[in-house]
Order: C-alpha cells, then structure tokens, then sequence
C-alpha cells in the first residue's frame, strides 16, 4: 500500500495500519510535539489509535518549532 | 509623501522593483511593524526592516546580550554583552537607516501588556523562542485584528506562516495548546544552525513588506516548513480550523491568559 508521509511516497508492507503504529514505525521521536494532519484534516490524539491508512492516504506530521529568540 | 534625493537612491533597488516602485517604497516608508524578540529571528528582520525603511520599527525584548546568543543574533556584536539587546538593536538598525524610527520596548510580553503594544503597529512579526509567547501573541494578534508571521527553528529545521487573523489558519488552528512542558527540548539540548535563524527570519521580514506593500501573495493557509539539511522546502496546506478554540465556530478563548513559563527561559 502507498501512502504519502510529509510529500514522499512510502510503500507500507502491512495492509493495516493505524497513524500510531506508523509514528511508532517511523522517525516520529516526540508524538507529544508532531500534530498530524490526513487528507487535509486534522486528527484528534485519541483518533490515532484508530485511524488507519488507506491507499493513497497523504499525511502530514506537523511540528511544534518553538525556537528563535534566546 | 514625497521621496527626496537620498531616498530615491538609498531605495532605488527596490523603486526599480515592478511591483514595489515609488508607490510601494511610500507604503514602507509610512508603515509600522513590531518585532517580538530581538534574538535569532528577530535580529536579521530588524535588520532588513530597517534598510528595507519601514517607518517606525518597535523591537521588544526583556534580555540582555550574551556570549552564546551570538552565534546567531546577528544584530548583537561582541561588545554588545551584557547590553540590553533593544539598546544594541537600536544602535545597528539606526546606523544601518537614520530614516527610520525606533521604539523599543525591554520587557516580556504577557497578557496584560501585549494588546496595547501591538496596537500600534501594521503588522507583527513573532521572533520569541517559547510557545507560551507564540500562543499569546496569535491571540492577541487575532483579538486587536493584527496581521503577523509565525517563525519556528530548531536544529536545522525551520517553519513559517503568516496570519491573517479571521481570514486565514491561526497559529491555534493548527497547534490548539502548548505541547507538554517534558516533552520540549529545552533550546541548550536542541541546539540551532545559526544560519537557519538568518535564513527565517529573513522570510518573516519579506512577508511584513509584501504586507506593507500589497506586493505578491502572503504565506497564510500554509506552513512553510524547510530542512538545511537537505534544503528541502515544502508548504504545508493547512486551512482554518473550525474546531478552533480562537478563530473557530464556538470560541472558548475570549480573553488573553498567560500559559506557563517556558523551560527555556529559566536557562540562566
Ligand atoms: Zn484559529
């Protein structure tokens, strides 16, 4: 199944997979700082348990970037 | 407003500019934008902002300068340590364009002061380094109906938006609340690519003209996010959020609240 992860097409070798097993399986580090968007909508935190991929899926791992000042 | 002699040759850079012309370099002369956080985004904005001649520029920061800001707040020299950094901002921006005004302002935002400084200002830009300040300044940005830039850096990764507030994805639309305290790297773990600083902050510091000017398109409704290390930019396509707690159908945040003091503050 294809799916693309932040604008690069990845091939996943399981045909189920919820968000949190991919941020599990990828270099997501802190979950506590990455909001996730699919398809262009936001998903909740308790969702990502159990929303799972589809083909074709476009997913977003967003960021928290706090720095600049100091 | 008429541009004298030295005007149109210190700005003939951009007066040659189709889409700036003398019309646009009048629009900067007479506008105004603040800078929150005179440290590594805020540095190289104020400095472009200032030879850009935006008209007044209000720099507000609570620090003073310190031997390891320097390897990225390039506003700040060596004999500037122990300077408060609005005094030694001022001096750089004033040496660089004595047709400028500078206000500054050596203080910490916080959320009864905040509303009264940006209303008088056109546009915003955010240079802090914590996310209690990037909340605070989105929603007051949204309550006094203030344009800013967002800008975020840490390694060698940086991300930016501008706001429309109302109009366009606010800050919350997207981030909602502050992450966890533990789970921020604090900015002495993290570390930062000087560069990535200059190289934001100079976004921020195009996106307040185009505003100032009307000049191209603004970055809102998406997140520009890039990666030194492999100079990769995207833009993020993220609309407005009608869940959100500010800018959303049913509102819970009316009024400003201080969030925690941020991890990286506490550093000295
Ligand atoms: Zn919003």
């Amino acid at each position: 199944m294809k799916v693309t992860v932040n604008g690069k097409e990845q091939e996943l070798q399981s045909e189920k997979i919820s968000i949190l097993k991919l941020m599990n399986q990828s270099q997501v580090k802190m979950p506590d700082m990455v909001i996730v968007q699919l398809n262009g909508e936001f998903v909740e935190k308790k969702d990502y348990e159990i929303s799972f991929l589809k083909e074709g899926d476009e997913l977003e791992f967003v960021y928290f970037m706090g720095g600049g000042g100091i | 407003m008429e541009l004298n002699d030295e005007q149109l040759e210190r700005y003939s850079r951009h007066i040659i500019l189709k889409d700036l012309g003398v019309e646009g370099q009048i629009k900067i002369l007479e506008s105004k934008v603040l800078i929150i956080g005179a440290g590594g985004l805020g540095a190289p904005a104020a400095l472009y902002l200032s030879a850009a001649g935006i008209g007044t520029i209000g720099i507000v920061d609570f620090d003073r300068v310190d031997l390891s800001n320097l390897q990225r707040q390039i506003i700040h020299s060596t004999n500037d340590i122990g300077r408060l950094k609005v005094d030694s901002a001022k001096n750089k921006m004033l040496a660089i364009n004595p047709d400028i005004q500078v206000k500054t302002y050596n203080l910490l935002v916080n959320s009864s002061n905040i509303r009264s400084i940006i209303r008088d200002y056109d546009f915003i830009i955010d240079g802090t380094d914590n996310f209690a300040a990037k909340f605070l300044i989105n929603d007051a940005c949204f309550l006094e109906k203030k344009p800013y830039s967002h800008g975020g850096i840490l390694r060698f990764e940086g991300q930016s938006m501008t706001i429309l507030p109302g109009e366009s994805a606010c800050y919350r639309c997207i981030f909602k609340t502050p992450p966890p305290r533990d789970a921020v790297p604090t900015c002495s773990q993290a570390g930062v690519l000087g560069a990535i600083a200059g190289m934001l902050g100079t976004i921020q510091a195009a996106e307040a003209i185009k505003y100032c000017t009307g000049a191209g398109e603004l970055l809102v409704n998406q997140l520009l996010v890039f990666d030194a290390k492999t100079m990769n930019f995207r833009k993020v396509k993220l609309n407005k959020n009608k869940n959100c707690g500010l800018c959303g159908e049913n509102p819970s945040i009316v009024r400003l609240m201080d969030e925690d003091p941020p991890v990286c503050e506490l550093k000295k």
